[in-house]
């Protein structure tokens, strides 16, 4: 089968969500192949952690349809619960467990959701956290370690599961500066090894450095879906001359 | 105050302590079932353990013995003792006074719990569904442990009111330490004032450690931020 007819990893037609009367997510549609790392960009307040918490079913939809690797999400239940473990999401706060260790971490979802067997999860846990660069880190809370160490820790937690895609909420946004590359450089690595990738985030460099393509949002609409070649150098839209304009300029 | 020698004051406590950890235990499964219905996603559930809270919770307590009595044992002919027993209305009536307690208390533990679990930060459960545990694993893996620290107060709260409410058991004729206190003071009424002081003692010394116990567990299972 050509990779273009193959199924697609996510995808979503008509989309709308609200939140109260705010109309959030404007009929979208979206579709992300096998493979494609897509950075969303825009303005504060367009929707795209609203998008990104969708394809999981954070935030449910008022209507439209959205797939995953073909399956149509479904309601609450177990079987959503098997769609999420193949999701990974990385938040902007990390979101680690505070009451368990790092290990803990990444342990905890391959043994309570997949079954795997502890001593197993411990010991790709442990390679994970190495690929990540805090394997010395692995007995302490949360708590005990920086801002960039945790992200790393929430990205290997969502690596544990082998998920078929990984979404990233604005993965960089609530590090100090120094800690932003060591997050990046791990999410480059990613997408290098094929990674299926959804990456709301405002980092210009990787954008244009790890992604195949850009989704530009404003006020809930999809506005532009370029490649980051296109989209830098020639925006076709106002909106996102203007944000790209105000972005560079820092 | 030898007095007292002819009452068996320490049995009518006894009863009280039984009364008091018997309808604690019924008192937490029930507000944990609770608790977790009133935070499920299913609409439903939320609207049966807010209807079950906020009746239960704002009817007063001796009604609720007096209802198990009345509506569950005289009206129902619901019996939680063997009827062939010689002790059947003493057992049926301790037993019916547990239940009303434990259904009572509940509504207290489940709002207690459900704080608790409120001042748990979103993310924590988000992250745990996003990894893809069930409802029940993410309450019971990452929501609750977590809001042990923040229920343990409130719930230290909850038990000594209820050793307290236990009294209200002798509505339904349980001889628990209040309804000895009663007997004392009709057959003592010189004696009044000792005779208070001395249950009031008993029942600071029965509230006290729990007190002092579980404000120590609040500081042992703290969870770092
Ligand atoms: N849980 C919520 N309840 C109500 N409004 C919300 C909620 N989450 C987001 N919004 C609103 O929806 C809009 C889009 O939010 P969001 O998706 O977070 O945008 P972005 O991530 O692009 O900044 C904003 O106006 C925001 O205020
Ligand atoms: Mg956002």
């Amino acid at each position: 089968m050509p990779a273009a007819e193959a199924t697609p990893m996510i995808r979503m037609v008509g989309v709308d969500k609200f939140f109260g009367r705010l109309h959030v997510l404007r009929n979208i549609d979206l579709v992300v192949p096998r493979g494609q790392v897509v950075v969303v960009l825009g303005p504060s307040g367009s929707g795209k952690s609203t998008l990104c918490r969708t394809i999981n079913r954070l935030e449910p939809i008022d209507s439209g349809t959205i797939e995953v690797d073909g399956h149509p999400l479904p309601a609450e239940g177990r079987a959503l619960a098997r769609v999420r473990a193949d999701v990974g999401m990385v938040f902007q706060s990390f979101n680690l467990f505070a009451h368990k260790t790092v290990l803990d971490n990444v342990v905890l979802a391959p043994v309570k959701v997949r079954g795997t067997a502890p001593a197993q999860a411990r010991a790709a846990g442990m390679e994970l956290l190495a690929r990540v660069g805090i394997v010395d880190q692995a007995g302490k809370y949360p708590a005990q370690l920086s801002g960039g160490q945790q992200q790393r820790a929430a990205i290997a937690r969502a690596l544990a599961m082998r998920p078929k895609v990984m979404l990233f909420d604005e993965p960089t946004s609530a590090l100090d500066p120094e800690m932003v590359t060591e997050v990046l450089d791990v999410m480059t690595t990613l997408a290098g090894e094929g990674m299926t990738m959804l990456v709301v985030t405002h980092e210009m460099g990787f954008a244009r450095r790890a992604a195949d393509r850009v989704v530009f949002m404003a006020d809930g609409d999809i506005v532009e879906d370029a490649t980051p070649e296109d989209f830098f150098t020639a925006p076709r839209s106002a909106r996102a001359r203007d944000f790209l304009g105000k972005i560079l300029s820092h | 105050m030898d007095f007292l020698g002819r009452y068996d004051l320490l049995g009518a406590f006894w009863v009280t302590v039984q009364l008091t950890v018997l309808s604690a235990c019924g008192a937490v499964v029930l507000g944990i079932v609770l608790a977790a219905m009133r935070v499920s996603p299913v609409p439903l559930m939320r609207a049966c353990g807010a209807a079950y809270v906020n009746v239960v919770r704002n009817t007063p307590l001796t009604l609720v013995i007096i209802g198990t009595s009345l509506g569950l044992y005289q009206t129902l002919g619901l019996t939680l003792a063997s009827d062939t027993s010689t002790e059947f209305i003493d057992t049926n009536n301790f037993r019916l006074a547990v239940l009303g307690l434990a259904l009572y208390t509940g509504t207290f533990v489940c709002e207690a719990i459900r704080s608790g679990v409120n001042a748990v930060p979103i993310g924590q459960a988000e992250a745990a569904r996003a990894v893809g545990l069930r409802f029940g694993q993410v309450l019971r893996i990452v929501v609750l442990p977590q809001a042990i620290r923040s229920v343990v107060a409130p719930l230290a709260s909850v038990l000594i009111a209820l050793t307290k409410n236990t009294t209200i058991a002798s509505a339904i004729g349980v001889a628990e330490a209040s309804l000895l206190m009663k007997e004392m003071l009709e057959n003592e009424g010189d004696k009044g004032i000792l005779v208070f002081t001395v249950v009031a003692i008993g029942f600071v010394v029965l509230t006290l450690p729990v007190g002092v116990a579980l404000g120590w567990l609040a500081r042992r299972v703290g969870v770092k931020r």
